[in-house]
């Protein structure tokens, strides 16, 4: 396994008073995920806004500390690492961020925007260097012409090929990816999906794909996982997650996506959550998503389910085979 | 007012040139009239005061030099201007031009150098506080607190005592007083630039706490930085004056603005010049100095709200 995260936990304390903070709280952001990824696999992982799903990554990279858990990249154990001994893993695994806005400099041009791993690690310089940024750009799909230019004269969908091409720069082994097409228009996010199956097979890379949007992540996922309130509820290959969702959150999550077939969405039924996602300071006891389960029964509210099989629930939606 | 940048006719098929954003900003400043005559009056004031010993040597008047002869009046007067002294004479008989020049050197040098020196202090202080936070912005920010809290005059006369007035403890002074101004600025902007994603970028690719700080986070607070730095210069140049008029900063021989303003209190019912030429080049030397600051806040930060702003702008772009 290139990736094996365990029993991972991240938690916010919450804090009052001016002089002497003392916690009054914990945001329980992610509570207790584990997963494993094989080398040139993707994982594909959904949840809602607010689940945790971009702190599980954060804590991943690296850019978080954890609460407890742990993570471990090619077998060693990468979990909270002081900053040089976390270096070498750096360039191993890499981020492509959400906001293709926020996470490219206003102010340096995109050559050395995507010169910055390269520099960082001090791999190369000078001459070598630009010829390497610019067939990156090309590789991307970008004009190696456009390097001096600023990340404000290129559009969304260019801005993240010049996240994709900075975190390939290094030839990573994994790379995160931190819903990165959720900021871009629909014909643009296929192009960006592309790209990433392209060079996936190109250099062997094994993605985390992080996104809100079940149908984004079934297009480039060998396999999925799917989060709610700080935990994985239901893991398993994609096309069986699609088809034959077992946690009545998968089947619900499912149900809301759009569906391009009038008579399909017609004949589908769209199963509507009651209710608002509980707050993760305060999670519902026992299994966290049985107060607006359709499901949920006695045992619900006062046993934790284990994911055990493919979905954490005492009583998943039977497969008819 | 940016639409006078758009000119379809300008676009060729390779005319769409990348323009970085101090481009822009040059572009927009060169279309403010105000700050670009301030900007000339700023540089001639520069070239004059770096020319002066040509000049001085030109017309043959050293700045120290007495002309008991034709300087003075019968009645030991300093002479009005005229055909020798553009400006006069003081009551010693020296050509006041001559000597508001080499003024000039003085009050520029400590303006511009210990408005340096503070930029740096304060642009290192302000991000070593914003970036890492927690005690060390505690004591920073504290430490800022209390130089800005500071009475600057009672410092001054101590530090004079001490040391004696000179050069360098003026620009000590000035310079002890303007970093925590830049520092807070530098601070604040800090604070909301590191939690952007490119920061969280720079670090997950390995970047050192140096590298993001002056790689990833200075260029993003260099407008406020030079608008303030801008905006300094002649509060250091008024501060000078303040120190060598009560005699704690340049002592003379050596003229500066502060110390001609002071020798010529006594003069200016009989000698309107002596008083008169010193007080309006520092004044209009900080005019010129705050008038560039305000172009080049402007030029900077298009978007920023022109309430304050010293004119609106009515006209359309042609």
């Amino acid at each position: 396994m290139l990736l094996e995260v365990s029993n991972l936990v991240k938690h916010y304390p919450i804090t009052t008073g001016a002089l002497v903070k003392h916690v009054v709280g914990q945001v329980k952001a992610v509570d207790g995920v584990s997963f494993a990824l094989a080398p040139g696999e993707t994982l594909g992982l959904v949840g809602e806004t607010g689940c945790g799903k971009s702190t599980l990554a954060r804590c991943v990279a690296g850019l978080h500390p954890v609460t407890s858990g742990s993570v471990r990249f090619d077998g060693a154990d990468i979990t909270n690492l002081p900053r040089k001994r976390m270096r070498p893993y750096r360039r191993d695994i890499q981020v492509i961020f959400q906001d293709p806005y926020g996470s490219l400099n206003p102010r340096r041009r995109v050559g050395s925007i995507i010169a910055d791993p390269l520099v960082i690690h001090r791999v190369m310089s000078g001459e070598q260097l630009r010829r390497t940024v610019q067939e990156l750009m090309e590789r991307v799909g970008l004009n190696p012409e456009h390097y001096n230019r600023f990340p404000a004269e290129f559009s969304g969908g260019q801005r993240q090929r010049i996240g994709v091409a900075r975190a390939l720069a290094l030839r990573p082994r994994l790379i995160i990816c931190d819903e990165p097409v959720s900021a871009l228009d629909v014909s643009i996010q296929a192009q960006i999906l592309n790209l990433l199956k392209d060079l996936q097979t190109e250099f062997g890379l094994t993605y985390l794909f992080i996104a809100h949007d079940l149908s984004v992540v079934r297009h480039i996922s060998d396999r999925i996982a799917v989060m709610y309130l700080g935990k994985v509820v239901e893991v398993g290959d994609a096309e069986l997650v699609y088809d034959r969702p077992r946690h009545p959150y998968t089947n619900a999550l499912l149900s809301a996506t759009a569906v391009a077939d009038p008579d399909e969405a017609e004949r589908r039924q769209r199963i509507v959550l009651t209710g608002d996602v509980p707050s993760p300071i305060d999670p519902p006891s026992g299994c966290r998503f049985h107060p607006r389960c359709p499901r949920a029964q006695e045992v619900c509210s006062s046993v934790e389910p284990q994911l055990e099989g493919s979905a954490a629930c005492h009583f998943p939606i039977e497969v008819v085979v | 007012m940016t639409l006078t940048e758009i000119r379809p006719g300008a676009v060729t098929s390779q005319g769409i040139a990348g323009r970085g954003p101090w481009q822009l900003a040059w572009r927009r400043i060169r279309t403010d009239r105000v700050a670009m005559v301030s900007g000339l009056v700023v540089i001639l004031l520069c070239a004059l005061a770096l020319a002066a010993p040509l000049i001085a040597a030109w017309n043959g008047h050293g700045p120290d030099d007495q002309f008991r002869d034709t300087g003075i009046t019968a009645q030991g007067l300093p002479v009005p201007p005229n055909g020798e002294f553009w400006f006069g004479t003081d009551r010693l008989g020296r050509d006041l031009f001559i000597r508001v020049l080499y003024g000039a050197r003085v009050s520029l040098l400590v303006g511009v150098v210990a408005t340096g020196l503070a930029a740096l202090v304060g642009v290192v202080v302000g991000l070593l506080a914003g970036y890492y936070g927690g005690v060390v912005d505690t004591v920073l920010s504290r430490l800022m607190d209390v130089v800005l809290s500071f009475p600057y005059l009672i410092f001054a006369i101590a530090v004079v005592s001490i040391a004696g007035p000179s050069l360098s403890a003026t620009i000590g002074v000035i310079a002890f007083y303007s970093w925590a101004a830049i520092a807070r600025v530098v601070r604040g902007q800090t604070l909301s630039v590191k939690e952007r994603e490119y920061v969280d970028a720079a670090r997950s690719m390995g970047a050192g706490d140096f590298r993001i700080m002056f790689v990833d986070i200075l260029p993003n607070l260099l407008a406020p930085v030079i608008v303030l730095t801008t905006l300094l210069v002649p509060a250091a140049i008024v501060f000078e004056s303040t120190l060598s008029y009560l005699g704690l900063g340049i002592v003379p021989p050596t003229p500066s603005w502060g110390n001609l303003l002071s020798e010529a209190q006594g003069f200016y019912r009989v000698a309107y010049w002596y008083l008169g030429f010193p007080a309006a080049t520092l004044l209009v030397t900080t005019l010129a100095f705050n008038l560039v600051g305000d172009g080049i806040r402007d030029a900077l930060d298009p978007r920023m709200e022109r309430l304050f702003s010293r004119r609106r702008r009515t006209r359309k772009g042609a």
